[in-house]
């Protein structure tokens, strides 16, 4: 990487490739009359033009997350539009030029006749009666409602009631690689290689195998470099079938490569939602009751994950705290823009949010201390294992042990000896609007069912792993290497790790939801044991001594008390070549094991956030001064690949929270499409990050004891920085929306004064 | 309708000359005609960075730069940093300070920093100055902190050095 080698998805050509450029609806909502490639044709240089006519019928791409038995078949995306776009930036061909220069110049001559129809923009206006409807099932993908306990009668006896009114802005992750792929084809042999498709390489590989009617096994998905995922990368796209399918129509390699203003419009946004929610207390400030109802924005289709951030939204909104009795209601509706899929700690960051700021509020209310508040609802590490009585992607919501008070201690220590609440005084005694934020999350992490690992030892002792997890950058494989060769007794150098190779790993699930150190990891762990088992077996043999008696070490199986009767992992992995004299009839040849994990219940890690901000009242901007991530890890297997998870993830969450927002004109045309108006942090409005990373609660459903790093540090983002704002406003303002924009944070502070 | 230039240039001390069509920027002419494939394209409008090389040692966005308007020109891109199988000062810093995730944008990062170091002057630059520097480039990654801190590391170890000391080599 630092040499310039590293081989990202737009590095890869191949001899004779052609160059895909996609057509995208100019409009949001309208019929398709007719979609002319002639013109287009007739470039020289253009191989061919493709239209929704051209495909076989009824194409759509199906949900990779199904949750809740909601059958969400009536709102799927087709591969190409055919009769109506429903979004501005919606595939309705396919140009196919020598080169991608002359792609693009004819993809402008596709002549497009589409009768426009209104757009429906705004989630709440689409879901009441008589909105103009998206498809024929209306407008609302999916409303449903999951909690537990009374509420009715919680809210009916409560002390006090607070309730807050809060909306979240539309962001999208803005991976820094645009997304790319190569389709290569093999007519001799009928098989197909991509590269580019990485995140669930599996998954995508059946599904493509499934629309295009060939095996999957003559499908192979390389593992390549990937330029960061945070949930969008990787998913199943429209172009993800286009590419490949056609590199089997004309017999040729295909390459598309987007461009960041399409990247902008094709990719899964994210988050947008409004929150009507509210908390009902007994005379001493204690959580008797909590309810929400969520109109959730999920642009025009529903894509791969289905209603699965919606489904995290309401079973996550309660947090680490102790409520008797919740009820979440979300409303899943459709509208004209981009669809929505998962960004970094999907369905919590919103939660977080829309919890942390009503308790703000509540405390203000109950004229108590917004710590104080939390500290008497938390849940206690005596009430852990704490069950819900929800189901989160499938598996039931059973948090695992934790102590989430002595964290928030933890965490409030670490901020006063870091001078945090000085910091405040200090600029509000010079009459600066200071403020201190603070808020609690709970992740979740290690999403089953199972994962699969391979290790290998190779006869001049190299150790390869092959894992089902996949590497956008997150460093995954430095953790696969540490975790295998912790087991082997080598050190991680010398390990390789191939991640996402779908001929190298068939049964892989990806990496996503924080799963791959937690599930992926303990299926390399338990392979690496079994091979360290097998070359005590063999190498016992070869010395002719008990396998008790032998120690594995530094890459070399030795006899306990004599070091020097010995052998290394390579003489032992000769030793089970197919013929050799040590291997027992029946036996398998090689130094290796196939290992699955499987778990059942996610790990729920947890995390406290901390800011320092100040708000200009003249301009409106906030400048985060101090930043700290306390967050319980279980156990960290490389410590500084979970801080950079944690300083990444909360710079991106400063971005959400203050300055990124995904926003449209009355008739539908996004109005961020370049990285100048989708304005993501740099060095100058990111602080230092501080960090306090705690291994004091070990997971206790995996033997390593790990949970996943890849989310907390973005988590309460938004939820901190609300606090910390409403907090320099004197505590006069509560927060209504993120992301706090310089014209929001305007219209506060002229409100407060 | 192409309208074709012959051009010469050189790139990392190695003497190129290649036809292109007057539109295809440079970053393209490096990627894809020259096979320099660490210069990476995250916008194609001028904002990330993740494309900067340098040009007659100044930093330059290549995606906003014609190949033809570096005919004659010396091109320094990340494949042009290492001594051989040395990594420069500032690429082992990168390593050390935990610069870099995903690795995209650090092309980017890694020349403008070059330029910047180049032009240092006897004085050690506060963070904030390093912070400046650094904000001209986007990473979505790290939070930028390893980025800061590389930079700051290889500056106080060039000016320990001395003026003669600055084992990276002075592009300018």
């Amino acid at each position: 990487m630092l040499r310039g080698a590293g081989r990202f998805a737009d590095d890869f050509s191949v001899r004779g490739q052609v160059w895909a450029r996609v057509v995208r609806s100019p409009v949001a909502h309208g019929r398709v009359r007719r979609v002319d490639t002639s013109e287009a044709r007739s470039c020289p240089g253009v191989v061919c033009a493709v239209t929704a006519a051209d495909l076989p019928a009824g194409l759509a791409i199906p949900v990779r997350l199904a949750v809740q038995d909601i059958d969400l078949s009536s709102f799927l995306q087709p591969v190409l539009a055919a009769e109506v776009v429903r979004y501005v930036g919606e595939p309705l061909a396919v140009v196919l030029a020598e080169d991608p220069y002359t792609a693009e110049d004819a993809a402008e001559l596709v002549d497009l006749d589409i009768d426009e129809l209104p757009p429906v923009l705004d989630a709440l206006a689409a879901a009441r009666p008589g909105a103009p409807q998206l498809f024929g099932a209306g407008n609302v993908a999916a409303d449903f409602t999951l909690g537990f306990g009374d509420v009715n009668a919680a809210f009916d006896r409560a002390a006090t009631v607070v309730e807050a009114e809060i909306e979240i802005g539309r962001h999208t992750a803005v991976p820094l690689e645009p997304r790319a792929l190569l389709a290569d084809v093999d007519p001799a042999a009928g098989t197909l290689s991509i590269y580019g498709m990485t995140k669930v390489p599996v998954f995508n590989r059946d599904v493509l195998a499934g629309l295009l009617g060939m095996p999957e096994d003559l499908i192979h998905v390389h593992a390549v470099d990937a330029g960061g995922g945070f949930g969008v990368r990787g998913e199943f796209y429209p172009e993800d079938f286009l590419v490949p399918w056609l590199a089997t129509r004309l017999r040729r390699p295909v390459k598309w490569t987007e461009d960041r203003a399409e990247h902008l419009v094709a990719v899964n946004h994210s988050r947008q939602q409004r929150h009507r929610i509210a908390v009902a207390f007994d005379p001493a400030g204690k959580i008797t009751g909590l309810r929400d109802d969520i109109v959730h924005d999920n642009g025009a289709y529903c894509r791969t994950h289905g209603i699965a951030v919606p489904e995290l939204t309401v079973t996550m909104l309660p947090g680490p705290y102790r409520v008797p009795a919740y009820r979440g209601r979300i409303q899943v509706v459709l509208t004209n823009k981009t669809p929505c899929g998962t960004y970094r700690a999907p369905g919590r960051f919103e939660g977080t949010m829309a919890r942390e700021q009503l308790l703000d509020v509540a405390a203000g209310r109950l004229g108590l201390d917004r710590t104080e508040l939390r500290r008497r609802n938390l849940l206690g590490p005596g009430e852990m294992p704490h069950t819900r009585a929800m189901t989160a992607l499938g598996t039931e919501v059973v948090l695992d042990a934790a102590d989430y008070p002595a964290l928030l201690t933890a965490a409030e220590a670490e901020a006063s000896r870091l001078g945090y609440q000085d910091e405040v005084a200090r600029g509000r005694a010079e009459g600066r609007l200071r403020g201190l934020g603070l808020a609690l999350f709970l992740e979740k992490s290690g999403l089953g069912p199972q994962e699969t690992a391979d290790v290998i030892v190779g006869g001049t002792g190299t150790i390869s792993v092959f894992s089902g997890g996949t590497s956008f950058g997150q460093g995954i494989e430095t953790a696969m290497a540490q975790i295998a060769a912790d087991a082997l007794g080598v050190s991680p150098e010398v390990v390789r790790v191939v991640n996402g190779d779908t001929a190298r790993m068939p049964f892989g699930m990806g990496s996503w939801a924080s799963r791959s150190t937690v599930v992926a990891g303990n299926a390399v762990h338990a392979a690496a044991l079994a091979v360290r088992d097998r070359a005590r077996q063999v190498a016992a043999r070869m010395l002719e001594v008990a396998e008790d008696d032998l120690n594995v070490h530094g890459g070399v199986v030795s006899v306990a008390g004599d070091p020097l009767a010995s052998v290394t992992l390579a003489e032992v992995a000769r030793a089970t070549a197919p013929t050799s004299r040590y291997i027992r009839p029946g036996e398998q040849a090689g130094l290796s094991a196939r290992r699955r994990f499987d778990v059942s219940h996610m790990t729920y890690p947890y995390g406290v956030h901390i800011a320092v901000v100040e708000v200009d009242p003249g301009t409106g901007r906030v400048q985060v001064l101090r930043y700290l991530v306390a967050y319980e890890v279980g156990r960290a297997v490389n410590p500084t690949m979970v801080e950079g998870q944690l300083r990444g993830g909360a710079a991106q969450g400063i971005g959400g929270a203050l300055l990124e927002e995904l926003c449209y004109d009355e008739s539908g045309q996004p109005t961020a499409t370049t990285l100048m108006d989708y304005r993501m942090p740099t060095a100058a409005e990111v602080p230092r990050i501080d960090l306090l990373v705690c291994e004091h609660a070990p997971a206790p459903g995996n033997p390593l004891g790990v949970r996943g790093a890849g989310e907390g540090g973005i988590t309460a983002a938004g939820a901190a920085l609300a606090s910390a704002v409403r907090d320099a406003l004197g505590g006069r303002q509560d927060v209504r929306a993120l992301p706090l924009t310089p014209a929001r944070v305007r219209a506060m502070t002229e409100a407060a004064s | 309708m192409t309208d074709r230039h012959a051009i010469r240039l050189r790139v990392n001390d190695r003497e190129h000359a290649l036809t292109v069509e007057s539109r295809r920027t440079l970053a393209d002419m490096l990627r894809h005609d020259l096979g320099y494939t660490g210069t990476h394209l995250g916008c194609e409008h001028g904002i990330c960075g993740a494309c900067t090389v340098l040009v007659d040692g100044a930093p330059a966005r290549s995606c906003l730069m014609f190949g033809v308007q570096a005919d004659g020109s010396e091109v320094i891109t990340v494949e042009g940093l290492a001594d051989g199988e040395q990594l420069s000062d500032l690429q082992q810093a990168f390593s050390d300070h935990h610069a870099l995730q995903c690795g995209f944008c650090t092309p980017g990062f890694l020349l403008l920093a070059q330029a910047y170091l180049g032009e240092l002057g006897d004085a050690e630059p506060s963070e904030a100055e390093v912070r400046e520097v650094v904000a001209s480039n986007l990473c979505r990654c790290t939070g930028y902190q390893g980025l800061v801190d590389a930079v700051r590391a290889t500056a106080r170890a060039r000016l320990a050095a001395g003026p003669s000391g600055s084992p990276g080599g002075d592009p300018g």
